[in-house]
């Protein structure tokens, strides 16, 4: 046995790494955040919000907002359908492999999701380089995000409210769309934000399906710019612009895109902390009720 | 009675923010309706939600249940099948290349647009060199993330931390990409890379000229990105073990540190090697943080500090100019990124088991 002092002495030496390593991860955040905040800052203003390229990137918000828009509209039905599927009626083996293709599918790589709807949209259908093919492609990476959240959430809801309900006499399908889903509600609404930050940050299936444009565009077989194309093309070299102008303005957009993402981020946290903590509580006095009577 | 309960629970206004199910509340109601009698039902009725659910499925009544059924499941089959359809799509417009090259095409070293010969090897180096950089740097101080978060930090401050590292996956990786080229390049240039050179420059990994855009800076960066993934799965690798582990080591008069080595980190090692192959996984697909930090360069050399290519920072790369047999082979180097996905999320799925639903979904993007 070794002495407790030396032994000692390496626990404190390993608890040291461990904070070491968080401070780590950190340093990081922080620079990201610093350096994207005080290189933005100085670039924003109305012009730079409004104007198309040259002097701004209005273009280029708005291009992702009717990307984004798009893609909630295909994706956010779809994978809010899914989530009930595996939930409710998953407990079998249809439910098992969607469930275990919709993980696999979350955490593929995005820039083949692009491949993907390239393939069939812009090649196959011929659409060309299109806001519909960028929005597809969003919705695909959508899909599996919402529908595991949605997962989660219906899975909290206490078995006892099904039982409630069906021992009412309450079809399955009017059990499952009200008391189910209205309980796990807020669950749902957390995993579409959600789903709706990671698509706005997408860059890589975008600079396949959607291209790039210059211009303000609204038909939906056209391509179109998008904030994360344009700080890529930008940053790259890709423009006509003078290179220190093209990073300012990537900075710029830069900016814009984390305050968009982050506050989503940010406020679904602060959204499913309240909710937790509700639930909590709720629980609590449900049980003490129960104890209560029997 | 039945009916008459069945109106009442309709009535609930589930919509509402109101819980519908608080069984206090039910029972009274219950009781109250029956008191009423029948007399009350016509009025509840009429007085029913009239946008609650779909009027078809109303009028199946309990048809609709079938029906419910299977339409959801096929929503959810049916994406299913999408994805399989496109890959099918995929492949197809990728035949051109498969047929011209064989798999001739995995090994070759030219990547040649004006003589129309493609070969997948530099960018395949390129993708393997830059993950294990990931890995390598990433993994340590992941897994002291997740010590700490599970065994070391008092209490109050897990939820919030473990949220802060979260938020790494929630930036955009372009962001990060960015932030690289504009933050880390200087660093890189002038500090760390000369000394590298000085003190391991007799070693193949680090020969050659400091320029900030490299496999070391693609790697540094996949490192950052893959740690909240691999922190927050190991987290719950850590947690799942059970406490009579670690009570069982303290109570021998282990260390706090000799408890986690000896009983916590070997029952929960198949869970953090799980969630080492899945940022590993993350590692493979991450595209546009690489492709602007890695210098694009078709060079296949094993010093970090040459620029390189890996297969998606290739595709971002070349996209926009391709086209004909060209753009056939980038598709095909699109399949075998998604092949090479697909086997290692199975694998890590397989692995981790249930573990794996903390894996946060708020990614910036792969």
């Amino acid at each position: 046995m070794r002495g407790y002092k030396l032994r000692k002495r390496i626990d404190t030496i390993a608890s040291l790494l461990a904070i070491g390593c968080v401070l780590a991860a950190l340093v990081p955040l922080v620079s990201i955040l610093w350096e994207v905040v005080s290189n933005g800052v100085a670039v924003l203003s109305w012009d730079f919000l409004t104007n198309r390229t040259a002097t701004g990137i209005g273009n280029a918000i708005l291009g992702s907002l009717q990307l984004v828009m798009y893609a909630s509209f295909m994706g956010l039905p779809v994978g809010i359908l899914t989530g009930i599927y595996i939930s409710e009626f998953g407990s079998n083996k249809v439910g098992s492999t969607v469930r275990f293709f919709n993980d696999v599918m979350a955490n593929f790589p995005s820039i083949v999701v692009g491949l993907l709807v390239y393939a069939a949209i812009v090649a196959y259908l011929n659409v060309g380089f299109s806001i519909v093919a960028g929005s597809a492609a969003l919705a695909i990476i959508m899909i599996p995000i919402v529908a595991s959240t949605t997962e989660e959430s219906l899975k909290m809801v206490p078995n006892s409210l099904r039982e409630g309900a069906l021992a009412l006499g309450v079809p399955r399908w009017k059990t499952v769309m009200k008391v189910v889903l209205s309980n796990g509600r807020s669950g749902v609404i957390t995993g579409a934000l959600l789903a709706i930050a990671r698509s706005a940050g997408e860059t890589a299936p975008l600079i396949l399906t959607a291209l790039f444009s210059t211009f303000w565009t609204t038909s939906l077989t056209e391509p179109t710019a998008a904030l994360p194309t344009l700080i890529f093309n930008y940053a790259m070299g890709n423009s006509q612009l003078t290179v220190d102008e093209a990073m300012r303005q990537a900075w710029g957009a830069a900016l814009v895109l984390i305050i968009l993402v982050l506050s989503l981020n940010v406020s679904v946290r602060l959204l499913s902390v309240r909710r937790f903590k509700k639930r909590g509580k709720e629980a609590k006095t449900w049980r003490a009720k129960l104890s209560l009577r029997s | 009675m039945m009916l008459t309960s069945r109106n009442t629970f309709n009535h609930q206004p589930s919509g509402r923010g109101q819980d519908p199910i608080a069984p206090g509340k039910r029972r009274c109601g219950g009781i109250h309706a029956t008191k009423q009698g029948t007399g009350d039902e016509a009025r509840d009725k009429s007085a029913r939600h009239p946008k609650a659910v779909p009027s078809v499925l109303k009028r199946l009544g309990r048809k609709g249940d079938r029906v419910f059924v299977y339409l959801v499941g096929m929503v959810a089959l049916s994406t299913l099948a999408l994805v399989w359809v496109l890959v099918a799509m995929m492949v197809t417009d990728s035949l051109e290349s498969i047929e011209e090259f064989g798999f001739g095409f995995l090994t070759g070293r030219t990547w040649d647009e004006t003589k129309d010969i493609y070969g997948a090897l530099p960018f395949i180096f390129g993708t393997l060199m830059t993950s294990a950089i990931a890995v390598a740097v990433g993994v340590p101080v992941s897994i002291g993330i997740a010590i700490y978060l599970s065994e070391l930090a008092p209490t109050w401050i897990r939820e919030p931390l473990s949220f802060v590292i979260e938020l790494l996956a929630a930036i955009p990786s372009v962001i990060y990409g960015l932030w690289a080229m504009g933050a880390l390049r200087p660093i890189l240039v002038n500090s760390v890379e000369p000394w590298l050179i000085k003190w391991f420059g007799w070693t193949p990994f680090f020969e050659g000229t400091p320029q900030g855009l490299d496999k070391l800076a693609a790697g540094l960066i996949l490192a950052i990105m893959i740690i909240p993934t691999v922190a927050s799965v190991s987290k719950e690798a850590l947690r799942a073990v059970p406490d009579s582990q670690r009570e069982a080591a303290l109570s021998l008069g282990a260390t706090r540190y000799e408890t986690t080595r000896m009983a916590v980190l070997s029952y929960a090692r198949s869970g953090i090697f799980g969630a080492c192959v899945l940022g590993l996984g993350r590692a493979f697909g991450e595209t546009m943080a690489v492709t602007m930090t890695i210098g694009n360069s078709n060079l296949i050399s094993w010093s970090l500090i040459d620029p390189g290519q890996t297969m998606a920072s290739l595709i971002a790369n070349k996209w926009g100019e391709a086209a004909g047999l060209h753009r056939a082979a980038l598709i095909e180097i699109g399949v075998v990124l998604f092949v090479i996905a697909l086997l290692i999320n199975i694998f890590a799925r397989l692995m981790v088991g249930r573990v794996m639903k903390s894996v946060p979904t708020t990614g910036g993007g792969l």
